[in-house]
This record gives structure tokens, sequence and C-alpha cells, in this order.
């Protein structure tokens, strides 16, 4: 008789809150859901707690509090000392729009940890016109410095697209004189609004090239003095990201509404069945939940994945991104070289054309 | 030469003990590290009141090792982490 141990389910290590789809701003790449979900329909302060309390006890060491913009909540002074309250390290997610320096004062004596604040771009017209909100770039820069103030570690994140590639090296002479230790220059990544606004961000090869060998080169120039993390341009690169360090492994997100899933996207593959936390516990959905289990190891893959070396380094990258370009969501992601479909993703991101964003907007219920 | 720097975690970071994941984990800004033995037992001394001498001396003590290495694995140590924002000296 053959016994042998399951493999043991990891623990995760962070939870992504999306307090709110609220936002006062437009950003044409936004991660959230092309259908937002409603304030109506938004969990409760208590309901809130009891996710931080059973994420503590599955193990999560960090939450992200996030939305939409966290702002919008009333009650996020009171969220957050219930998520610090339950061991958890407290990062807040913010546009700064709708967080004043008395909430952030309140804020950081219920125990925030970390703040990190988006900015558009280094040209305040510019970042302004990309968020679709006059005056944000001010005050965005105003809160900034009330972060430092008040001692707390500051990120400022920029998403990098054809407007405002060519100043990365701005972006963080600005991050520095913010006073920020950590400057994080995503790539858009094209799911729901930035796939909508796909022709109109995305950047040359010739930029994107150019934008991960200055932010190389930025690295050396500021070592010791601003920490600088990069998402790559995937639509260049050889191989997939390790999207969510693999699939129901690292973390978990709750939407406004309360429905858990594996990464912020994950909606937008069909057939996959979310649990709620107003039904189920954390640690139930977890482990049991059908998304969180349909893409998790390596049992799912199909070729090049399943016999590939590197298929516990990216995990056959993103699982939305796959469905997006294929139509599978078992395929391998074809940003990877050894995806038969490769050659889609060359050709989508040739396909660059000047033109209106269609801004991220509520539509009322 | 004395080394009287004071090693502490910044505002921000943390180090704690974490069942779920087999054991000390070092919290950053949307970052974390997870901390192998030699090292949890460096950073529970970097309490901002320790000089790097009295860690060095410490652990050179408690382990009965040499002092120039331990004091080379504490230096190169803390000052990786002090590059990344992780740790200051006071």
């Amino acid at each position: 008789m053959n016994v042998s141990e399951a493999p043991r389910l990891p623990a995760p290590m962070g939870l992504l809150a999306e307090l709110t789809h609220r936002c006062p701003l437009g950003c044409p790449y936004c991660s959230n859901p092309l259908a937002l979900e409603q304030a109506a329909d938004e969990l409760d302060t208590e309901t809130w707690a009891r996710i931080f309390r059973e994420a503590a006890a599955l193990g999560v060491l960090q939450v992200h509090l996030s939305g939409g913009e966290p702002g919008a909540r009333r009650d996020l002074v009171a969220i957050t000392s219930t998520a610090h309250d339950a061991g958890l390290y407290t990062n807040l997610i913010t546009s700064a729009v709708g967080i004043t320096a008395q909430t952030l004062k309140a804020l950081t004596d219920a125990g925030l940890d970390h703040v990190q604040i988006s900015i558009q771009d280094s040209d305040p017209e510019s970042a302004d016109r990309i968020a679709g909100y006059d005056g944000g770039f001010a005050r965005k820069r105003a809160l900034a410095a009330e972060v430092v103030r008040l001692g707390l570690p500051l990120t400022i994140n920029m998403v990098v697209h054809r407007a405002n590639i060519d100043r990365i090296d701005s972006m963080v002479d600005m991050a520095l004189a913010f006073g920020a230790s950590r400057i994080e220059i995503a790539h858009a990544q094209y799911y729901g609004w930035a796939l909508k606004n796909r022709a109109a961000l995305m950047p040359t090869r010739e930029q994107a090239e150019a934008a991960v060998a200055q932010v190389e080169a930025l690295r050396k120039q500021h070592h010791g003095r601003i920490v600088i993390d990069a998402v790559i341009p995937d639509y260049y690169a050889r191989f997939p990201k390790a999207c969510v360090g693999g699939w129901g492994r690292r973390s978990l997100n709750v939407t406004p509404s309360g429905r858990v899933l594996p990464c912020h996207a994950a909606e937008i593959i069909p057939g996959l069945e979310f649990w709620n936390v107003r039904e189920h516990s954390l640690a139930d959905i977890w482990t049991n939940a059908p998304s969180f289990r349909a893409f998790r190891g390596s049992d799912w893959m199909q070729e090049p994945c399943r016999s590939c070396a590197r298929k516990e380094i990216d995990f056959g990258g993103c699982r939305c991104q796959a469905f997006l370009l294929t139509g599978d969501a078992a395929a391998a992601d074809p940003v990877c070289h050894l995806s038969p479909r490769h050659a889609d993703v060359e050709a989508l991101a040739a396909q660059q054309a000047q033109g209106d964003y269609t801004y991220r907007r509520q539509v009322k219920a | 030469m004395p080394d009287e720097r004071k090693p502490r975690f910044p505002r921000g970071v943390r180090l704690v003990n974490s069942e779920a994941h087999g054991g000390w984990v070092l919290l950053a800004p949307e970052r974390l590290f997870k901390a192998d033995p030699i090292a949890v037992e460096i950073l529970k001394r970097c309490s901002g009141e320790a000089t790097m001498d009295a860690i060095v001396d410490d652990l050179a003590t408690t382990y009965n090792a040499p002092r120039e290495r331990i004091a080379a694995d504490v230096g190169k140590l803390l000052g990786d982490l002090a590059d990344k924002k992780l740790l200051e000296f006071g």
C-alpha cells in the first residue's frame, strides 16, 4: 500500500481588501473590474473586522487597504483599527484624493504601518489628464508631505504607459523630493480598463526596452537612498510574470461586496465559482472554494507548461491573461515565448493608436 | 576600530514570529522576507539600544564562535538590509 502525505496547503501571506470601488479618479488602467460594485453592496465595518481576524488566524501577515479609493469609506479609521487589532501589518493604498490630513492622523493613531500613494505623472498637467481629475496632483503632493511629516514610510506608485514612460527618471526624482523610501514602477497590466484602453496606453517596444534599462540604471544611481521596485512590461517579455506568486498560493483579494478572489482580475475568467465571506469563513474559502482550487499547484497545466523547468518559478504566468488572449484560462500565458500563441502578443503590442482614454467611471445601478 | 552604531528597524519594518509560515518574518512596506535562523539571532538583537560591538560580543559568546567571523556576518547582513531601507543605524 502506498501512503503519501498530501502536500500541505501553504498559508497566505497577504490580503488585498478592496473596501470600495468608489473613486474620484478615472485612471484608464484601473485594476478594478469593468463592472464596478455599488456602495449599497459594500461590507460593513464588523464584517471587515471578522475577515481580518480570520485572515490573521489563517497566517496572513499584511493587509492592503485599497479600493477604489479607500478614503471614500467613512469608517476607514475604524476598519484600519480592526486590522491593526487583529495583528496585521496595515498598508493604505490611496489616490490621496479623499484622505484629509486629519484622517491621516487618525489612521496613524489607529496603527497604520505604511502608505502608498499613486501618482500618474511627474508633470502635474499630464498627471491630472491621465487621472481625469483636475487638481489631483497637488492634493497627492500635499498628502505625501503629511505622510512624511507624521513619520510614516511612504511608497510612490507609478503606473507606466505611453503618456509617461519617457519620464521615469523625473518620477524617481519626484519621489525622492517627496521623501518616499520606495517607488513602485509598474507597467500597465492589460485587463479590464487597461485592456479597453490598450491601444492608447501601449508603449512602443523601443520605449519599453529603454524604460527597463533606465530602471536598472536608476537603481544603481540611487542605491541605498530609495528602493525601486518594478513590474515588467510583460507584453514585451520572454517569460511570463509569476502572477500573484502562484494561484491560491500567497494571497487573496476580497471585493467590496465580500467575494473572495485568487487575484483582483479573476472574475473575468468564466465558469469560476467564487465564494463570499458572508456565507463562508476565509479559511474555508482558501482551502475549498472552487475558484482557489482551479489553478492551484500544477495539475491543471497543459503543454508547454506541464513539462517546463520553470513551472514552479512562474506558474504558467497569468491565468487571466491566458484567458483574455487565447480564450483558454488553462493555456500558457501567451506572453511566454514558448507559447504557441506568442506571436499574437507581439502583434497586439504593435497596435498603438492615438486617441482619448475611456476613463474608469461607475455607472449608477 | 569600535563600532558604536545602534541598529534598529525603521518605522514600518518589524520582525514577527509566524507559526503559519514556520518561523520569523521581516515585514516591510509591501514586502516581506523570511529570516533564516542565523539572521533571526542577529535581527532579534537590533533593539536600537545595543551597539554593533555589543551585538557581536553577545553572539560570539552565545555561539562560542570567532568574533571576526561574527562581525563580518553581522556587518554584511545589516549593511544589505540598510541598503534596502529595512534597517537604520542610530
